[in-house]
């Protein structure tokens, strides 16, 4: 295993030669996320590891893909999405106009399953899906709604326990061990680069989906992060985190109300 | 065994186990009575994401206070704590658990391994790891990571154990000090700090 000062000085080198600011991660994932890079790419000292990330900046970028954890699938957590699909879309619905926030989506499965639903509740066509991540490899992966045609069984079952009635394959086209999903879904689909340790709210929005994200930030990046959804959320618009987070320590919880047990929550003021 | 050595300034015991570990934890924890200054983290190999069984049980059947675990909360001694499905449980300096969705490890989210590993970077010598049942190697590596760290190893005995590959590659490549029965598992948590 590397070492605590050796994280350090690659935290520190990252931010000193690209400006990208790993301070706030969460150290225990980030060390082990850093060290299987190490390994896999078959260093020995670790100075050769910094100076190869220092002056190589293909490398360096090589770096930030593989330690930014990128797991992620299709109707994740099918509880979160039942509650998607019967409590709040019927709420957003009732607008002109829906504008959706997928922070930190990663290769797009959640997106697509986003859309997927929008579509079956008649709203795809007035809804708009910002799709954000720090990774710009991960964001050409998700354009392209291409996922391994062996994760269809679960997605598929993943889709039915949200549920989902429609036939799960007609949405996508299988061929050679991948499913391309149709065009149609990813008409209403903006792909973009975001970071949330440094950049700004861009608009306002009436659903924030963050999931799995904040579990990699430190306390005070969690409270920044979750400040910036607040500026970007309408009132009444709704915030959405992964099933293990939460906002409570962040901001003052008499701005929201939280759905049932699901950690959706509605800014009420 | 040096059953009658004293293991003191623990601060935490994580138990690791998979198939056929819930039976052994249900006949140790309903038994336990208030812990003596330490946490017990349980990190167990579930089927589902949605799978409570383990949590429902422990708040019914045991007295000592369970937390929910959930990102970056504090581990306080005297509570039992439970990995949460389809995340890694990680250890931090300031000694709150933090949660990944990284790969798997050993087919595992969680993996005893990660956790084990973690625990004994964070905790070193007051740590004390037990794994229990199960049908794969998840937990050797880990409990190696406690050991070398100089925290305490114990290993079910695999003649106990409804699934014994797990305890037995554990005992092949580590040479855990505790090889214990189920009963004995529940006087060697009892004994701890005392």
């Amino acid at each position: 295993m590397i070492e605590d000062i050796e994280l350090e000085t690659l935290i520190n080198d990252v931010y000193e030669y690209y400006g990208f600011d790993f301070s706030c991660y969460s150290r225990a994932s980030l060390k082990r996320r850093v060290n299987r890079l190490f390994h896999l790419d078959g260093f020995t000292h670790f100075h050769e590891f910094l100076s190869k990330v220092r002056y190589d900046s293909e490398y360096y970028k090589r770096m930030v893909d593989e330690i930014t954890v990128n797991v992620t699938e299709m109707f994740r957590d099918p509880a979160f999405y039942s509650v998607v699909r019967n409590e709040i879309l019927p709420l957003l619905g009732t607008k002109p106009f829906i504008r959706l926030w997928h922070a930190g989506c990663s290769t797009g499965e959640e997106v697509y399953s986003m859309a997927i639903m929008l579509k079956e509740a008649g709203l795809l066509h007035k809804s708009l899906i910002y799709a954000t991540d720090i990774n710009a490899t991960v964001l050409e992966t998700a354009k392209k709604g291409i996922f391994p045609l062996r994760m269809m069984k679960e997605y598929s079952e993943n889709y039915r326990t949200s549920g989902g009635q429609e036939d799960f394959s007609s949405y996508y086209i299988a061929n050679y061990g991948i499913a391309k999903f149709n065009e149609e879904l990813a008409e209403k689909m903006v792909f973009s680069q975001h970071n949330l340790v440094s950049d700004t709210s861009f608009n306002e929005f009436d659903l924030i989906l963050c999931r799995n994200v904040l579990i990699y930030f430190d306390n005070d990046l969690q409270k920044r992060v979750i400040n910036l959804f607040d500026e970007s959320l309408a009132v009444l618009g709704f915030l959405a985190l992964g099933t293990k987070e939460t906002i409570k320590y962040s901001i003052p919880m008499s701005k929201y109300k939280q759905l049932d047990k699901e950690k959706i929550w509605r800014k009420i003021k | 065994m040096e059953e009658n050595k004293i293991i003191s300034g623990i601060k935490v015991v994580i138990i690791g186990g998979s198939a056929g570990s819930l039976n052994a934890l249900m006949q140790i924890l309903p038994e336990l009575p208030d812990l003596n200054g330490f946490a017990i983290v349980l990190v167990v190999h579930r089927k589902s994401t949605d799978d409570q069984t383990l949590e429902d049980l422990i708040s019914l059947k045991s007295s000592i206070p369970f937390k929910l675990t959930e990102d970056k909360v504090p581990l306080l001694p005297g509570y039992v704590y439970v990995a949460p499905s389809n995340y890694h449980l990680l250890f931090e300096k300031n000694e709150t658990m933090s949660l990944d969705i990284s790969e798997k490890i050993n087919y595992s989210r969680p993996s005893i391994d990660v956790s084990f590993e973690s625990a004994a970077e964070i905790f070193g010598s007051s740590l004390v790891g037990i794994l229990l049942s199960g049908s794969n190697s998840d937990g050797t590596q880990g409990l190696k990571m406690i050991k070398d760290a100089g925290g305490t190893i114990a290993v079910q005995n695999p003649l106990s154990a409804d699934m014994p590959f797990m305890p037995n590659n554990a005992i092949l490549y580590n040479d855990p000090e505790y090889i214990l029965n189920i009963n004995e598992i529940l006087r060697f948590i009892i004994s701890i700090n005392s």
